[in-house]
């Protein structure tokens, strides 16, 4: 174990904290925006609670333009947006930006399958017994859509946790990072396997912790 | 055969003669306002271009259950879907508990429907919620007080026999517990009109029963009233106290039960009875049945025994007295509401002269005479 120098293990946690960060904060922003972006291609949709072209159509084509940037030409692309927003655009915090961006679009497409999954007929139930349109979607269709939206968010945090490799480029740092430039370009094939033994580890943990949330949340 | 068979007993008169729509004599004419009314109610889909309804009109009376039978696509679902707009007529009036409900907003149409419960074919239960919670989702909607809430479950899970399912969730129920439910939630916020869409077409023949005996018994005690959805006859024979049969997005035939069973004027209608009270003659009888001697003729009826003369020896007397022979193909005693009612195929041998006197004869007496065509038979 000479490689792992108290350095190296620094530089470790160090990377395993930036990863948590760009991932962690890039969940909560892309949660928070997809969740209603869903809801209002859902809402918006031809057949849905208040069909609406002229809102639908854009929103559904920015999300697909957004889905179909490649991620690291994305990261680049939005640089001046990034700088806008966090004030810089390099390190852990600017890397937070392309990656909420990337997410978000991701997981409003996510939510949206989610919400579609919801049986009609509970949503004409609701309709039936008086209910408002915003009753429908907070008592009916978050709630039942919930183990759904759940394993969506699961799916989009393990993506992010490679995206967040790529964050390199513009010096965010993070697990991948630390990969690449020790494991690669050092020579060091230890930290890359440590790192990639941390990455499978924290994927799997997440995974099944989200597993274990919708089984808990569904009554199938 | 074929020729004689299909001959009507009488050029006029109400024997043989199958007027376009059957209008069977309302029940009891009632004084007080319908609990619905629906005038000329035409929809057409967008897509596809069905015409679903076409010119439907009719009437239920408060505490009254009435049924809408229909095969499949005869627009069942989007008449009862417009009594609560759930579908939006193209055209006509749909009176609803005195509201007029195409004149009413939005919220007015919400406060509406919240007077109104609604059973469906598949449940449509929450299934994130227990049983309780389903049960209280309309008081819920409705902004009641959490406490209030429990106080109406409470009061209403003894009534759909779940007392003890209070917290277990949809998945953990039978179809029927299931349909208990819905009908449970449908009632919560005490409707006085109830919806059922097919309620009883995902429950196997038993359940069947015990729904409907519910939804009887729960129309007795709560004063409602229910317009009900099936394909079955059974269910309108069960627990109807009208009926309308639906073909095409029409309304063919509309009645009381008992007459629109006993007396069926609509081939379509005849079908659907025979379901249920055997109004069919199997193929193979009539082929067997022997040839009209020289000089006689033989004809194919239907009597029913119904009302006051239903008892009298009839046959054996039209027989002695008119020298007509009778040969009997099919017969069945059955009870419909608590009326009792016989149906008798009969082959009829003799002069035509006298073949003819003696059914006219029969049907002075009050009993219905229908010729059995080929297609019936
Ligand atoms: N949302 C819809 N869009 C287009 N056409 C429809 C729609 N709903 C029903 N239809 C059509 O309208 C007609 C009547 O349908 P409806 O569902 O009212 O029939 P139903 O009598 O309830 O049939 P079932 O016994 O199968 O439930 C059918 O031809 C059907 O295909
Ligand atoms: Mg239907």
């Amino acid at each position: 174990m000479s490689w792992l120098t108290p350095t190296m293990q620094e530089l470790l946690l160090e990377a395993f904290w930036e990863t948590l960060i760009m991932v962690g904060a890039s969940t909560v922003i892309s949660v928070a925006i997809g969740l209603p972006l869903a809801l209002l291609l859902y809402v918006t949709a031809p057949g849905g609670l208040s069909p609406n072209g002229w809102i639908n159509r854009p929103v559904g084509l920015l999300v697909n333009a957004l889905r179909s940037t490649p991620f690291i030409i994305l990261m680049v692309a939005i640089i001046p947006f990034t700088r806008l927003v966090a004030g810089t655009s390099i390190g852990t915090t600017a890397a937070i930006v392309p990656l909420a961006l990337a997410a978000t679009a991701f997981l409003a497409r996510l939510f949206e399958n989610a919400l579609r999954e919801v049986e009609p007929g509970v949503i004409e139930a609701a309709r039936a017994m008086g209910a408002t349109r915003l009753q429908i979607v907070t008592k009916v269709l978050v709630p039942e859509a919930l183990p759904g939206l759940i394993a969506a968010t699961t799916v989009a945090v393990v993506s992010l946790m490679s995206f967040s490799a790529m964050a390199g480029a513009i010096g965010g740092g993070g697990l991948g990072d630390l990969g690449i430039r020790f494991g690669y370009q050092r020579f060091m094939p230890e930290v890359m396997a440590t790192v990639v033994i941390l990455l499978i580890l924290l994927v799997q943990g997440l995974q099944s912790f989200g597993d274990w949330l919708v089984r808990r949340l569904s009554h199938r | 055969m074929a020729g004689l068979l299909a001959r009507p007993l009488v050029a006029a008169g109400p024997l043989g003669h199958t007027p376009p729509i059957m209008q069977h004599a309302p029940s009891s004419p009632s004084a007080s306002p319908a609990a619905i009314t629906l005038a000329g109610l035409t929809k057409r889909y967008a897509s596809g271009g069905t015409l679903a309804l076409d010119d439907v009109s009719l009437s239920v009376q408060p505490g009254e259950i009435f049924g809408i039978v229909g095969r499949s696509g005869a627009g069942k679902s989007t008449l009862i879907r417009c009594v609560n707009l759930l579908e939006r007529p193209d055209a006509g009036q749909v009176r609803v508990l005195g509201h007029d409900m195409l004149a009413l907003d939005d919220a007015g149409l919400r406060a509406a429907r919240r007077g109104i419960g609604m059973v469906f074919q598949h449940f449509n239960l929450h299934s994130r919620r227990t049983v309780a919670e389903n049960i209280a989702f309309p008081l819920e909607i409705a902004g009641l007080p959490a406490a209030e809430r429990r106080a109406r479950v409470a009061e209403i899970l003894p009534l759909v026999g779940l007392e003890a399912r209070a917290k277990a969730y949809p998945a953990q129920l039978s179809g029927g517990q299931k349909q208990r439910v819905g009908i449970a939630r449908a009632l919560a916020s005490r409707p006085r009109l109830l919806l059922c869409d097919e309620a009883t077409s995902a429950l196997d023949p038993e359940t069947t029963e015990e729904i409907l005996a519910l939804i009887r018994d729960l129309r007795a005690r709560l004063d409602l009233t229910v317009l009900l959805i099936t394909h079955e006859m059974a269910v309108v024979k069960a627990i109807c106290d009208r009926v309308a049969v639906m073909e095409a997005g029409r309304v063919i035939e509309q009645g009381r039960v008992f007459d629109v069973f006993t007396q069926p004027s609509q081939p379509t209608t005849r079908r659907f009875v025979s379901e249920v009270i055997g109004h069919g003659v199997p193929e193979g009888t009539i082929a067997r049945l022997p040839e009209p001697g020289p000089g006689e003729t033989r004809y194919l009826a239907h009597v029913l025994f119904a009302g006051p003369n239903s008892t009298r020896a009839v046959i054996s007397q039209a027989s002695r007295e008119f020298g007509v022979d009778f040969n009997i193909v099919s017969g069945r005693i059955d009870e419909i509401s608590g009326e009792p009612f016989g149906v008798m195929a009969l082959a009829a041998y003799g002069e035509p002269a006298k073949v003819t006197a003696a059914l006219l004869w029969m049907q002075q007496l009050g009993l219905a005479v229908t010729p059995i065509e080929e297609d019936a038979a």
